[in-house]
C-alpha cells in the first residue's frame, strides 16, 4: 500500500497529484480495485481458456467434434453455439457486478475526489 | 466453366442495384450534412462531442465492427469450407469479452480522442504517441484494404463489370464517397451512417436467415445436411485440417481473432463518443448482443448458400467466396432482394471505411501533428484542418491499396488487420492499464517490435507469395509457414513489452496514481469533456 514511498521518480508533487496518490493509497480505492480486478481477471482468463478449449478440440480432436448429437447437429456445432451462450452470460453477469458492486464505490470516490479538487 | 461464370454474373439488374444504393447514399448524405453543421472543434470532429448515448454508440459499434468481412467473408467461408469458417464468427464475438471486461471503461475514463491518449498517459509522451499513431495507421490500412477489396468484388458481381479497370473505378468511387462523409460529417455524421447501416445489415441478415429456413421447413438440421451434401462440411478440418502446419494456422487465426478486437483503433475510438465509462459499458453490452445475433445468422447464411447456391457456383462467381451472400439473396428473392442485400453490403463497406478513415486521420492530426510535431500547442483550428487533409490522404491510399488487393478473401485480409492489432496494440494497452511497472521502453519495444514482427511474418508468409491463392501468384519468397502470424507475433510482443520494461528504471508514481484512480473512478476525466 505504501509502495509509492520508494522510487517515486520525482520529489515534489502538485496538489492534484498528491490527491491522486492519496486516493490511490486509500483503503476504499484499494477495495474498489480488488473488487474490479478480482472479478474481471479470472473471468476473462476463464473465457479465454474455454475459447481455446474449443479451438484445440476442433483442431486436434475432430473425431470427437464430428459426433452427431441430434440430426445433423454435431458436438462441434453445439460447442460453438455454447461459446455464444457463455459470451452472453458473462456479459449479463458483468453488468450486474458492475452496477451493484463497482459503480456505487467508484461514484462515491469520484465525488469525493472532485469535491476536494475543484 | 465459362458457362457457369456467364450464368452467375448475369444475376440481378444493375440499374436496380444502383438505384437502391443511391437511395442509401442520398438518405445518409442528408443526415451527414445536417450533422456537419455543428462540426467545428476537434472534439466534434473526433468524438461527436462525446454526446452519444450508450445505446446509440452500441448500435454504431456493431455498425463499425460488422464489416464486409463479417457479412460477405464469413458467409463465403462457411459456404465453401463449412465448420472451419464458423471460427471467424466465434472468435470475432468472444473477443468482445476482452473489450468489455478489461478495456472499454478504463480507456474511456483515461483518454479523450485516441488510443495514444491512454498509452502515453504515464510514459514519455512524444515517442509513445508516435509509436501508437504508427500502429494505428498500419492497422487501419490493412482493415481498409479488406473493405476496399470487398467493394471491388461486390461490384464485379452486381454490375457485371469484369475488367480490372472498371472495378478499380468503382473502388475509387467508394473511396471518394467515404472521404466526403468524413470531411462533412465528422464523427457525428459517421456515427449516424454506422447506426443506419447496422440496422439495415442486421435486419437484412435476419430476413435472409428466416427466408433460408422457410426453404427447409424450419428444419435447421435438414439445412445443415443439405449444405453438407453440397460440400460445406459439418466436421472440422475442411479448411485447416490437412496437416500439422495448417492446424497451427487455425490456432494462429483463432488467437488473432480473439485478441485483435480490443486493439482495433477504430473500435477503441468509439468508446470516446459517449460521456461516461458507464455509457461505454452500456455501449459494449448493446454491441455484444447485436454482434452475437448477427453472427448466429452467418451460420444459416453460410450453410444456406452452400445448400441453395452450391459451393462450385460460388467459387466460380466473380468475387468468389465473397459473393456467397449476394448469390444466396438472388436465389431466395430474385432481383429485388439481391438489390437490397447488395446495397446493404455496400453500405456496410462505406460505413466501416468512413470509421477507419476518421480514426486514421484523428490519430495523425491529434497524435502526430498536434502532440508530437507541435508539442501540444497547435495553432487554433490547425488540428482540425490537418485531420481533414489526413482524411484525404488516407482515402487516396485506401483506394490504391484496395485496387491492388481486389480479389482477395476479405475475411482473411481482416484477420491480418486483427493480427497486427493483437500484436502491436493489445499488449501495450493491457500492460499500460494493469501493470504498475510498465514504462516507455516496454511500450516502444512492444509496439514497434510487435508491428515489425507481424509485418515481416506476413510479407514472408504464404498469404503473400508462393501459393496459387497468394497475393503475388507468380513469385515465391515465403519462408514463414503460417498465413496468419498471430501465434508467433502476439506472444513475442508481450515478451518484448516485458523485457523493455524490466531493462528500464523509468517509473512515474504520480502519473500512475492519476491513471489508476482516473481509470477506475473517472475522477478528473469529466473535467475534460467540455460540452456537458
Amino acid at each position: 500500500m505504501s509502495t509509492a514511498e520508494h522510487d517515486r521518480g520525482r520529489e515534489t508533487y502538485t496538489r492534484v497529484e498528491e490527491g491522486y496518490v492519496a486516493m490511490q493509497e486509500s483503503p476504499d480505492f484499494q477495495e474498489l480495485r480488488r473488487r474490479y480486478r478480482g472479478w474481471v481477471l479470472p473471468v476473462a482468463a476463464a473465457s479465454l481458456v474455454w475459447y481455446f478449449a474449443y479451438v484445440l478440440l476442433t483442431t486436434y480432436a475432430p473425431g470427437f467434434m464430428s459426433q452427431k448429437l441430434v440430426g445433423n447437429v454435431n458436438v462441434g456445432l453445439v460447442a460453438g453455439l455454447l461459446q455464444f451462450v457463455t459470451t452472453f452470460l458473462v456479459t449479463a453477469l458483468y453488468i450486474r457486478h458492475a452496477d451493484t458492486v463497482l459503480d456505487p464505490v467508484s461514484a462515491r470516490l469520484r465525488e469525493q475526489f472532485e469535491g476536494d479538487h475543484r | 466453366m465459362s458457362v457457369l461464370a456467364q450464368e452467375s454474373t448475369a444475376v440481378g439488374s444493375p440499374t436496380l442495384n444502383i438505384a437502391i444504393f443511391l437511395a442509401f447514399v442520398a438518405v445518409t448524405m442528408t443526415l451527414v450534412l445536417r450533422a456537419g453543421r455543428t462540426n467545428k472543434s476537434a472534439a466534434d470532429m473526433y468524438t461527436g462531442g462525446a454526446a452519444f448515448s450508450g445505446r446509440q454508440n452500441g448500435v454504431a459499434i456493431s455498425g463499425d465492427y460488422l464489416s464486409a468481412a463479417s457479412f460477405l467473408g464469413i458467409a463465403g467461408a462457411i459456404a465453401l469450407t463449412g465448420y472451419d469458417g464458423f471460427l471467424y464468427s466465434i472468435g470475432f464475438l468472444v473477443a468482445w469479452l476482452i473489450a468489455l471486461l478489461l478495456v472499454a471503461e478504463l480507456l474511456r475514463n483515461t483518454g479523450r480522442f485516441t488510443m495514444a491518449d491512454v498509452l502515453a498517459f504515464r510514459m514519455r509522451e512524444r515517442p509513445v504517441r508516435m509509436a501508437a499513431a504508427t500502429s494505428t495507421l498500419v492497422v487501419s490500412f490493412f482493415y481498409l484494404l479488406a473493405q476496399m477489396a470487398g467493394a471491388g468484388g461486390l461490384v464485379a458481381l452486381l454490375l457485371n463489370i469484369q475488367d480490372r479497370g472498371g472495378q478499380s473505378l468503382i473502388i475509387a468511387l467508394v473511396g471518394v464517397l467515404m472521404i466526403v462523409y468524413v470531411l462533412v460529417g465528422g464523427m457525428k455524421g459517421t456515427t449516424y451512417v454506422q447506426i443506419i447501416k447496422a440496422v439495415l445489415l442486421i435486419s437484412g441478415a435476419a430476413l435472409m436467415s428466416f427466408w433460408v429456413l422457410t426453404r427447409f421447413g424450419f428444419n435447421f438440421s435438414e439445412m445443415l445436411g443439405q449444405g453438407a451434401a453440397a460440400g460445406a462440411s459439418l466436421d472440422p478440418g475442411a479448411a485447416y485440417g490437412a496437416n500439422g502446419t495448417s492446424k497451427l494456422n487455425f490456432i494462429s487465426l483463432a488467437l488473432a481473432l480473439v485478441l485483435g478486437t480490443a486493439g482495433l483503433p477504430h473500435i477503441l475510438m468509439r468508446f470516446y463518443t459517449v460521456p461516461t465509462a458507464k455509457e461505454a459499458r452500456r455501449s459494449v453490452v448493446w454491441a455484444i448482443w447485436l454482434i452475437g445475433l448477427f453472427y448466429l445468422f452467418t451460420l444459416t447464411l453460410g450453410y444456406g448458400a452452400a445448400a441453395l447456391v452450391g459451393p462450385e457456383r460460388i467459387a466460380a462467381a466473380p468475387g468468389a467466396a465473397n459473393s456467397a451472400a449476394p448469390l444466396l439473396a438472388y436465389e431466395l428473392g430474385g432481383t429485388l432482394l439481391l438489390g437490397i442485400i447488395s446495397a446493404v453490403a455496400f453500405a456496410t463497406i462505406l460505413a466501416v471505411v468512413a470509421g477507419l478513415t476518421i480514426t486514421a486521420s484523428a490519430s495523425f492530426a491529434h497524435d502526430i501533428y498536434a502532440q508530437v510535431l507541435k508539442r501540444g500547442n497547435p495553432a487554433p483550428g490547425a488540428e482540425v484542418r490537418v485531420a481533414r487533409i489526413a482524411a484525404l490522404v488516407v482515402g487516396a491510399v485506401a483506394i490504391l491499396g484496395g485496387i491492388a488487393a481486389n480479389g482477395q478473401n476479405i475475411a482473411f485480409l481482416v484477420a491480418l488487420a486483427f493480427a497486427v492489432a493483437a500484436s502491436a496494440n493489445l499488449p501495450t494497452i493491457l500492460y499500460s492499464l494493469f501493470w504498475k511497472r510498465f514504462n516507455t521502453r516496454g511500450c516502444l519495444w512492444s509496439i514497434y517490435g510487435g508491428l515489425a514482427i507481424t509485418l515481416v511474418l506476413i510479407i514472408f508468409s504464404p498469404a503473400v507469395s508462393g501459393l496459387p491463392t497468394s497475393m503475388f501468384k507468380g513469385a515465391d519468397f515465403s519462408w514463414f509457414p503460417l498465413a496468419n502470424p498471430g501465434l508467433v507475433s502476439i506472444p513475442a510482443s508481450f515478451l518484448l513489452g516485458y523485457l523493455g520494461t524490466v531493462t528500464s528504471k523509468e517509473y512515474n508514481a504520480a502519473k500512475y496514481a492519476e491513471m489508476e484512480v482516473r481509470s477506475l473512478t473517472g475522477a478528473g476525466s469529466s473535467r475534460e469533456v467540455t460540452h456537458h
